[in-house]
């Protein structure tokens, strides 16, 4: 590869093998650059939230919201506290970068949280990270965080520019729905984590009521070096609708699994490539490209695709977090299925009737098909339940149960159909070559 | 954390105490120093009268004090530390899945069975998992050094799939046959 494109944005710091997390490190890469323009009176707030435009940048969590828009709604000078909250509960299956930014580039993460908040009128910030951090990457950023207060970048009156920057850790307690960013104000105010009807959007009533924006860890993390180095610097690195690069954690099937920090509108087959390829030289059957909520795409498809927004959702799919799970031939899509529809039984939060009942009935069906006892008429009923949850629910938890259903049924019916006539064997052990 | 979990905990897991009986219920019990003062940091990020915001964290506090579990009396304690009625701390006990209601081992295991660790072998895990403690997922062993949890989430390790979590720290790219290293080295 002649010109550099891996780690360009989040994972700069990777550069360096020896703690790549230290404040020095990130000093290095003109860490804090941007945050002390800001105390110096030299970079604005509109300044900072063009900049975001220019950039395309798309939020990473999921639903892809341009970032720059979102931070434009708020009412940044309403004469109330308002707050920024970051969304460090990573918990979409399949998708594990925002832990290895906890883990390898907290300062960027910080320095991006202190940049937003000024730009949309924030001086406080949280950032809500999952419980099941405890161990690693919850002691890094909270470490970041007290070397950024020891070194006069946060507090009240940063280094007497008048501008009061508070950061503060929230640590959750085990429940997917939090990602969802209203269920996750209610779980920061202590609440269980069951979804808010929208409107009002956060930006109007957020936490305790206030104007609040929340944004994914890789987008907020992505702020410093966009400013560093400019929006169109970032965007030029994607392609039209995707700017800049993206982690991607590709997983399953491949010989080397990672999370890779790529330029998006990459084409899936040189992704698969840097991923080592199929585990074992075995043939690829299926990928779902951004997380286990979004459809799965068959293998020919997907080769034909780039990893951007607008190409993904084009194939009937979604980027959604970068997730790429990779299937080899050997997988049983009936089996995976079922997992899958376990998932979001056991995480629905329980307050929409469609999704509360209708995943049970997911997951009871799919496992009365494993176990051998189910029926061709199962199989139209699994579509109908997903599509009676679709749409019907205040949050996307509803979808992203229905999604993988309907998905899976459309393209690899044939399993289901071969199961249920075979009393729960699967194509893919009995009959390889036509399964693949 | 579903309001009906797809297969019940068991009530009864052995290696445990009982739970606590109705006129042990009626014993008050006093968090000590520690958890107050861990239950006064958290209080202390959040704007005044908003101590709410505190409930998960003091409930993390006082779980963990208690090797694992919380109790029907700790939870009243933490909720007149913040002065919040009692349910308001229930309810986010029995939400969440990392705060246990009932008696478990003192270390917790959760092995990872979503999609990226089911294609590579999470099962092949759990299965050497449960042989080596002799006890099925959700049960804890008779001398309540582990909890085998149920673990329905995806725990964020997808490239070092497949994994495990024992007391919060992650034990990534295992094989049926290095996972019994990981039990051994725990202490206790």
């Amino acid at each position: 590869m002649a010109e550099r494109r891996f780690n360009l944005v989040c994972f700069e710091t990777l550069q360096f093998p020896n703690e790549p997390w230290s404040l020095d490190n990130y000093r290095k890469i003109g860490g804090y650059q941007s945050w002390e323009r800001v105390l110096k009176g030299e970079l604005t707030r509109d300044a900072i939230i063009d900049e975001m435009k220019k950039a395309g940048i798309r939020g990473r969590g999921g639903a892809g919201f341009p970032t720059g828009v979102k931070m434009s709604f708020m009412p940044r000078t309403a004469p109330m506290q308002k707050y920024l909250v970051c969304n460090s509960d990573e918990s979409e299956p399949g998708t594990c970068h925002d832990r290895d930014i906890l883990r390898y580039n907290p300062h960027a993460l910080v320095e991006g949280l202190a940049l937003e908040s000024y730009a949309i009128g924030a001086t406080v910030a949280y950032n809500y990270i999952r419980g099941e951090f405890m161990a690693e990457p919850i002691p890094r950023f909270e470490a970041a965080l007290k070397e950024t207060y020891a070194a006069g970048l946060l507090g009240k009156n940063v280094r007497g520019s008048g501008i009061d920057m508070d950061i503060h850790t929230f640590i959750g307690a085990g429940a997917y729905i939090c990602g969802e960013e209203t269920a996750l104000l209610e779980s920061l105010e202590g609440k269980q984590g069951k979804p808010r009807f929208k409107p009002p959007f956060p930006a109007a009533y957020g936490v305790y009521g206030a104007p609040t924006t929340i944004n994914n860890t890789q987008s907020v993390a992505s702020i410093p070096t966009i400013l560093r180095k400019g929006g169109q610097w970032f965007a030029d690195l994607g392609v039209k609708g995707s700017g800049g690069t993206a982690i991607f954690s590709v997983s399953g099937h491949v010989e080397k699994p990672g999370n890779y920090e790529l330029p998006l509108g990459l084409p899936f087959p040189e992704l698969l490539e840097i991923a080592g390829g199929m585990r074992g030289g075995r043939k690829l059957k299926a990928v779902i490209p951004g997380g286990s909520s979004c459809p799965v795409v068959p293998a020919e498809k997907m080769m034909t695709l780039t990893m951007d927004f607008d190409t993904i959702k084009a194939a009937g799919s979604g980027l959604g977090t970068g997730a790429t799970i990779v299937m080899d031939e050997t997988t049983c899509m009936v089996s995976v299925l079922r997992r899958l529809a376990r998932f979001y039984y056991a995480e629905s939060c329980g307050q929409c009737t469609p999704c509360r009942e209708g995943t049970g009935w997911l997951y009871r069906v799919l496992t009365r098909i494993t176990q051998g006892q189910g029926t061709k008429a199962d199989l139209d009923m699994l579509v109908d339940v997903a599509n009676k949850i679709e749409g019907h629910t205040i949050c996307a938890l509803g979808d992203a149960a229905a999604w993988p259903v309907q998905s899976f049924l459309k393209h690899f019916r044939h399993e289901f159909e071969y199961m249920v006539e075979h009393k729960g064997r699967s194509i893919v052990e009995m009959l390889p070559s036509v399964a693949a | 954390m579903s309001a009906h979990p797809p297969s019940g905990k068991s009530a009864d897991v052995p290696g445990v105490a009982k739970p606590s009986s109705p006129a042990a219920s009626a014993a008050r019990v006093e968090l000590s120093a520690h958890v107050r003062e861990e239950i006064d940091h958290w209080v202390a990020k959040f704007p005044p009268t908003r101590q709410r915001s505190a409930v998960i964290g003091a409930l993390h506090a006082a779980q963990h004090e208690n090797h694992g579990f919380l109790t029907p009396e700790i939870m009243t304690a933490v909720a007149e530390y913040l002065s919040l009625p009692p349910i308001q701390v229930f309810e986010v006990a029995s939400f969440y899945s990392m705060f246990e209601t009932k008696p478990v081992g003192r270390h917790s295991v959760s092995i990872c069975t979503n999609i990226s660790c089911m294609l590579r072998g999470a099962d092949q895990i759990v299965a050497q998992v449960e042989k080596k403690l002799g006890i099925k997922t959700g049960q804890s062993t008779p001398d309540g050094k582990f909890y085998l949890k149920q673990e329905e989430e995806c725990l964020a390790a997808c490239c070092g799939a497949p994994m495990l979590m024992i007391d919060h720290v992650y034990h990534e790219n295992l094989t049926p046959e290095s996972v019994g290293a990981v039990l051994d080295a725990v202490k206790d």
